[in-house]
């Protein structure tokens, strides 16, 4: 099979010879630094390019948005990451975001705002499906179909932002056998990640969010979860391990399942 | 004639105690801080039509939830009824409203109706607080007095229906055995009437007059008790579904005060542009009663502790202290103790205890993983992360206070602009040898 190099775009170069592309594709922190997550990432800038999407990354002038500091309480914090960020997308004239993170979309969508940042901010979910329902992104194809897939909602795409059919649409184009955990959509389980709870240890309790939620994942007997959030897939994946089930059951991105069932 | 003054004596003082009451409130809600403007009417009336009357969120909990709507849908109906007998019982008129004609009937049939559904509701809500063991009536703010004063108010609405049917019946038999005409449809009083037609009119027709003062009674009763009963929900929680916080679930709240601040920070030529505030710093974040917008305080007083909440939270379902019930509760009872003080000597008394701490502790706070799904269950829009967010951002900026690891992530984030200790420059690196499939 031939393959070609992708070279991912950055916006300060492509500014350098006059450019500009339609999308500003927000990586993220996780994205960046997560060596599982940079996966994911890789998973999607490879179906942009296979779209032949006009985008570009910030690159090394990518900074934290400031969110999980506002949702630890340091609303001076964020606002500093928050306006310089702002002041980065004036400079490059980004009216339009893609993000993969939840955390990232729902802080830009609806946060922003306020500071004067105004875009047309869209998820990756809402992307992919979009293109795959225009018929742009042929997928169904693939090797998936009779795989048992289950879809655990992220809280800040769900209840946060009503994003529910997006990802089952896909999903259920990948699978004939998308199964429901008992706890889904607006009443899915928290990874228990959220608001900064990422970067701390949890609070005293009798078990972790997490395990709570890998159960109902159990309980479907689904052979992949599907993911859509940094998150959820840290927290997921070491749910399965902790059931020592990370052998039989795989914890996968949207992006990742729909680059492997197109081949990319 | 006696009768009507005695009427008119005890509504006159149910609406003097009522009013005393309102008055005390709005004392306490002139405490609290703004929330946001409320506009958008539009909006507001479409979610107070589909979430309180169209009772779209109790039904998330189907079977449970079509019993409440009942209870809902036939105080709506009821409540006409009861407006007649204020009516009546000021002007010495009969079923004043009988001139409705039709719609008359349909009305006071619906009611007779609902009585009688209410009643089943009712009594199936006192079994499962009595005789069964639901999670979510149980945990550390549900003391034995919220159980007597949820016991309380659901007797008395069962005795409010009881009383009703009893009226309908005896209504009915009265004016069966004298032959008058009747006015209303009462279908299910007349099945009542049907087993028990051995009496005499006489008796009948005290049977009529004794519950209808019995229920008339009960609902004065029961209108000045319910706002210091968590029972208040039934004249709060249709204004709180109307006045919800109309932005998506993610969105937090912006601190202006702290975007003026930023701004100067970031950029000194504005310093001497913008012409400092001669009003004291406002304190950041909650940390008591006063600082809690008013938004906060009318969540805790339509809250009615079904502890739906609570039984979502990821927090609390893996045994943390954190119940977002109790949140609401604790504010609602922070207010009681010590509004009344700040009433008497000024907003700016201290009672040296506070919402934080003496109520909430840091250990509640810092478990909210913010998944709203607290939020997205509650039955009237009540919204309980904000407010957790709003105390930590008092822990965070007024005290300094965070756990460790929290304070590790601001100085990451502060030192490398990301949650992690990376640096800017290993930002591509999941870029490299990055190759695509040509098929």
């Amino acid at each position: 099979m031939e393959t070609r190099k992708i070279e991912v775009p950055v916006m300060a170069d492509l500014f350098a010879i006059g450019e500009k592309p339609e999308y500003l594709f927000w990586v993220g922190c996780a994205g960046a630094f997560d060596d599982r997550y940079k996966k994911v990432v890789r998973a999607f800038a490879k179906i942009l390019t296979h779209l032949n999407v006009s985008y570009a990354v910030l690159g090394k002038e990518e900074t934290c948005n400031g969110d999980p500091a506002r949702r630890a309480g340091n609303e001076m914090l964020y606002q500093m990451q928050a306006l310089q960020v702002i002041e980065i997308f004036r400079m490059y004239e980004v009216k339009k975001i893609i993000t993969i993170c939840p955390h990232c979309f729902n802080v830009f969508k609806n946060e922003y705002p306020d500071l004067g940042g105004k875009y047309e901010v869209i998820n990756y979910l809402q992307f992919l499906n979009r293109n795959i329902e225009d018929g742009k992104l042929k997928i169904g194809q693939g090797s998936l179909d009779n795989i048992s897939i289950t879809y655990h909602d992220p809280c800040y795409l769900g209840r946060a932002n009503d994003i529910y059919d997006e990802p089952r649409n896909i999903l259920k184009k990948l699978t004939g056998n998308l199964v429901e955990m008992h706890r889904n959509k607006s009443f899915a389980l928290c990874c228990g990640a959220g608001g900064a709870q990422m970067f701390k240890e949890a609070e005293k309790g009798d078990k972790e969010v997490f395990i709570e939620r890998t159960e109902d994942v159990l309980k479907t007997n689904a052979k992949v979860i599907a993911t859509a959030c940094p998150f959820c897939m840290t927290m997921l994946t070491d749910g399965l391990k902790y059931k020592n089930r990370e052998k039989e059951i795989r914890n996968l991105d949207i992006a990742e399942l729909i680059a492997q069932s197109i081949d990319l | 004639m006696t009768k009507q003054i005695i009427f008119a004596i005890s509504f006159l003082a149910t609406l003097g105690v009522f009013f005393y009451t309102i008055n005390r409130i709005v004392r306490f809600f002139r405490l609290t801080r703004p929330a946001f403007p409320v506009k958008d009417f539009r909006k507001r009336i479409t979610v107070m039509l589909s979430v309180a009357f169209g009772q779209t969120k109790i039904f998330r909990k189907p079977v449970i939830g079509f019993f409440h709507a009942l209870v809902f849908w036939g105080f709506c109906v009821i409540i006409f009824g009861s407006l007649e007998m204020v009516i009546d019982g000021l002007t010495g008129t009969d079923r004043v409203l009988k001139s409705l004609g039709s719609v008359y009937n349909i009305i006071i049939a619906s009611g007779d109706i609902f009585a009688l559904l209410v009643a089943i509701s009712i009594i199936i809500f006192l079994s499962r607080r009595l005789f069964f063991h639901i999670k979510r009536f149980e945990g550390i703010e549900m003391k034995k007095t919220t159980h007597i004063d949820a016991n309380i108010a659901l007797s008395i609405i069962l005795l409010l229906m009881v009383s009703l049917l009893s009226m309908n019946t005896g209504y009915i038999e009265y004016k069966t055995i004298t032959r008058e005409s009747s006015v209303g449809l009462f279908p299910v009083s007349s099945v009542i009437a049907g087993f028990i037609n051995n009496g005499q009119a006489a008796s009948y027709r005290a049977m009529y007059e004794a519950s209808w003062w019995t229920h008339i009674l009960l609902i004065f009763l029961f209108a000045n008790l319910l706002p210091y009963s968590k029972h208040f929900h039934v004249f709060m929680s249709i204004p709180n579904v109307f006045l919800s916080r109309l932005d998506p679930l993610g969105k937090l709240t912006n601190m202006d005060n702290i975007t003026r601040e930023v701004r100067l920070m970031l950029d000194p030529n504005t310093a001497f542009a913008t012409s400092a505030s001669d009003a004291p710093p406002e304190r950041f974040g909650v940390k008591d009663v006063e600082d809690a917008s008013w938004k906060n305080y009318f969540d805790s007083l339509a809250c009615t502790q079904c502890g739906r909440c609570t039984a979502v939270c990821p927090a609390n379902i893996t045994g943390k202290k954190l119940s977002p019930r109790k949140v609401i509760m604790d504010l609602r009872t922070r207010m009681n103790e010590k509004g009344p003080l700040m009433v008497k000597n000024g907003r700016d008394f201290n009672d040296n205890r506070s919402l934080l701490r003496d109520f909430i502790s840091e250990e509640e706070l810092w478990a909210c993983t913010t998944c709203n799904a607290c939020a997205k269950e509650c039955p009237i829009n009540i919204n309980h992360p904000t407010l957790i967010v709003d105390m930590r951002r008092y822990l965070v900026m007024e005290e300094a206070s965070a756990p460790g690891e929290i304070k590790a992530l601001f100085n990451n984030i502060e030192n490398n602009g990301a949650p992690w200790q990376y640096s800017a420059e290993d930002r591509m690196n999941w870029s490299k040898d990055l190759e695509l499939n040509i098929n």
